[in-house]
């Protein structure tokens, strides 16, 4: 057991193979529960390339896994503002995919300018700034700016939501 | 038509005052939001797409088209002041770039930048105009054999050629045909992948697909490793070159030209090569070899040249057969298909007004980057200083706004955390985006091409090999897949000659500095977006 956690350890790259082969798993069983009779103007049906797909996932799955397991690894992406010297920040990610959920949940509810406005302040403080005041005045401006600009310069409504009316 | 009447007629279209001044917008948006760091052309692409949604198509192309070389442009602005380049072709210019920057000389790196671009990109152009009907006229002549060996040729050399692993451009590959075949299936009207879910029927998005893997993708990675402290930015003035500045860049300009636009216009070109050939080139054949890694102008002048004419190559076959050869390329083709404009050889004769039009707006724009781009890189400097939460914030602000503004509806949003995700995952485990974007629009294609060949041959597999050229390009595909075990091989046999093996002595050639950027370059494989 403890061979085996050491042996995982550092390895979650694995976790790429596994996603591949699930993928995989996934194409290969939605393809197969596809009723079509034969079709002579068809003869290749909607089956044969999820069927080639899933058959290379797999392939790739396997391949990967045994390439990290024999101390293979994939570089992760550089650029200018990444500083891959400190661990993965969690406490930034998951406050970030918070107010993207957030924006989601409301959108369609309370409309683009308060999602919105949401969205952005959210961001902007889980990246790490701290002028609350400034920040929300910029992101009520931004959504408000992109709504009118998007309904009068390009035609496109974004929704209202609660605001209904007033905007 | 001959070239000359119809790039008359497509600069007739493109100079209208209203196409003009879209034209002028696209330019400053594509530079503004190129020159920001961690947006490379293709996320600038998408990004703007939804901005063009309410333009026709002819409008929407003209501004595109300055979109397109506006963000090359403002890439190469960033690699230069702030030493990591956003895109892969860019790190070549950033080695003697920054340098040059460092050494006080920033404004004349970014004015042989500027003006190296401006000729790489009127000639590069010119020639687009010259052999995308050429390979036209040869295109219309194949059938759907060859067409799918082509499309099966470009994503396998995209996937194989470029980048260190294959085997994770394999995997990202296989991601994207998945994501691709999403939706109702064209022939028979059966739903893959749906799992029921009715909103899912007429597919993903590619636009969805697009801005979620560059830029949603992006935004999360670099905010979980964000660099505490930004990287100083080099203040800059106005760009201008003294006469022997010129002396000492226009045969780079033209060398590094001649290196960019084939490579580009193969299947599997992409900037890097002919970038890092044209550095190699130069600093052979330069007088002041010893200026090299110190900041040397030939060093700036060949490359940037050869990124430019690269990018007007890429829009050979994307134009004449539909076929994107790198990611820019491919978000401008989703484009086209959002407008409901089939890419392919038919393309010339069906949309003939809109593809020259584009080409003349191509022109037109390359010389808009440099009359206003002289004059304006000390604000485009300034941006560089914006602070890191607002960029990324906004980033994701934009991103959810396009990817929503298409459908209007909060699924696609879902869609495009969960391949936000996916993007991140990618870049965290060092698999390239590029295929997997390929996968995606070329995917539903291939599979298109290879049931009309079989509906053909009535099943027969031996229709696939029913045209010469489908024929020879099959070998062409044996030949890259066999060609990393031949090479094994080969070193196995003969073990002496295999520590001087292969690109070992071009780099070597290059010097240090290039030597660890030259790998950077193939093995992140990285063409940012």
């Amino acid at each position: 057991m403890t061979s085996l956690t050491t042996g995982l350890k550092g390895r979650s790259e694995l976790g790429v193979a596994l996603l591949l082969g699930a993928a995989g798993v996934l194409v290969f069983l939605d393809a197969n529960g596809l009723v079509t009779p034969y079709s002579k103007s068809d003869p290749v049906g909607p089956k044969t390339v999820p069927f080639i797909v899933a058959g290379m996932l797999e392939v790739c799955a396997v391949l990967l896994a045994l390439n990290v397991l024999r101390g293979g690894k994939g570089e992760a992406e550089g650029g200018e503002d990444v500083d891959l010297a400190h661990p993965a920040d969690w406490k930034t990610i998951l406050p970030l995919a918070g107010a993207f959920i957030l924006n989601i949940l409301l959108i369609d509810w309370a409309g683009w300018v308060i999602s919105g406005t949401i969205l952005f302040w959210g961001s902007v403080l889980a990246l790490g700034s701290r002028h609350y005041v400034r920040d929300g005045l910029i992101s009520v401006a931004l959504s408000l700016l992109t709504f009118y600009g998007f309904y009068l310069g390009l035609g496109i409504a974004l929704p209202a939501g609660l605001l209904e009316g007033i905007l | 038509m001959d070239v000359w009447s119809s790039l008359m007629d497509g600069f007739a279209t493109a100079l209208t005052p209203m196409n003009f001044m879209y034209a002028v917008i696209g330019v400053i948006l594509g530079t503004a939001v190129g020159v920001l760091p961690g947006l490379g052309p293709a996320m600038t692409v998408a990004l703007l797409l939804p901005v063009t949604y309410a333009l026709e198509p002819t409008s929407a192309f003209i501004m595109f088209a300055g979109i397109y070389y506006g963000g090359m442009y403002g890439g190469s602005t960033t690699s230069i002041l702030l030493n990591t380049p956003g895109e892969s072709s860019s790190v070549v210019t950033a080695i003697e770039g920054n340098k040059m920057a460092k050494a006080g000389r920033a404004a004349q790196a970014l004015a042989t930048a500027a003006i190296g671009s401006f000729v790489a990109g009127t000639i590069g152009t010119a020639l687009l105009a010259v052999c995308a009907p050429i390979v036209v006229k040869f295109a219309v002549s194949l059938g759907a054999p060859s067409y799918f060996a082509i499309m099966v040729l470009a994503l396998l050399a995209v996937t194989a050629v470029l980048g260190s692993s294959r085997l994770r451009g394999f995997a990202s590959l296989g991601l994207g045909l998945a994501i691709g075949l999403v939706g109702m299936d064209s022939v028979t009207g059966q739903r893959r992948l749906t799992f029921g879910q009715p909103l899912l029927a007429d597919g993903l998005d590619i636009v969805v697909v697009a801005v979620a893997i560059f830029a949603v993708g992006e935004a999360l990675w670099v905010a979980a490793y964000l660099r505490r402290t930004p990287l100083h930015a080099i203040p800059v003035g106005q760009p201008w070159m003294g006469k022997f500045d010129w002396k000492r860049s226009w045969m780079p300009w033209l060398r590094g030209t001649a290196f960019g636009f084939p490579f580009g216009a193969l299947p599997a070109g992409g900037a890097e090569i002919p970038t890092f050939l044209s550095y190699v080139t130069e600093k052979r054949l330069s007088k002041h070899p010893e200026e090299f890694g110190k900041g040397a102008i030939e060093g700036v002048a060949g490359p940037e040249a050869a990124n430019n004419a690269a990018a007007a190559g890429t829009l050979t076959p994307m134009l004449a057969l539909g076929l994107p050869t790198n990611a820019t390329a491919a978000v401008m083709l989703a484009a086209f298909t959002s407008y409901g404009i089939q890419p392919g050889p038919q393309l010339f004769t069906s949309q003939g007004p809109l593809v020259w039009a584009l080409i003349a707006s191509l022109f037109i724009g390359n010389f808009l980057l440099l009359i206003i781009n002289l004059p304006l890189a000390p604000m485009w400097a300034k941006l560089l200083q914006l602070p890191r939460p607002y960029l990324y914030a906004g980033i994701l602000f934009f991103a959810t706004l396009g990817a929503y503004s298409v459908n209007l509806q909060a699924f696609d949003l879902v869609i495009l955390l969960v391949l936000g995700a996916l993007g991140f995952m990618m870049r965290r485990f060092g698999l390239p985006v590029l295929p997997l974007i390929l996968g995606v629009i070329l995917g539903p294609r291939i599979e298109g091409q290879l049931r009309k060949t079989l509906q053909l041959s009535a099943g027969d597999p031996a229709g696939l090999l029913g045209e010469p050229i489908a024929v020879g390009i099959y070998v062409i595909i044996g030949l890259i897949l066999l060609w990393p075990f031949a090479y094994k091989l080969f070193r196995r046999s003969r073990p002496v000659a295999a520590p001087a093996g292969g690109a070992a002595p071009l780099a070597t050639e290059a010097g240090d500095a290039v030597h660890s950027n030259h790998n950077a370059v193939y093995t992140n494989h990285k063409e940012r977006p």
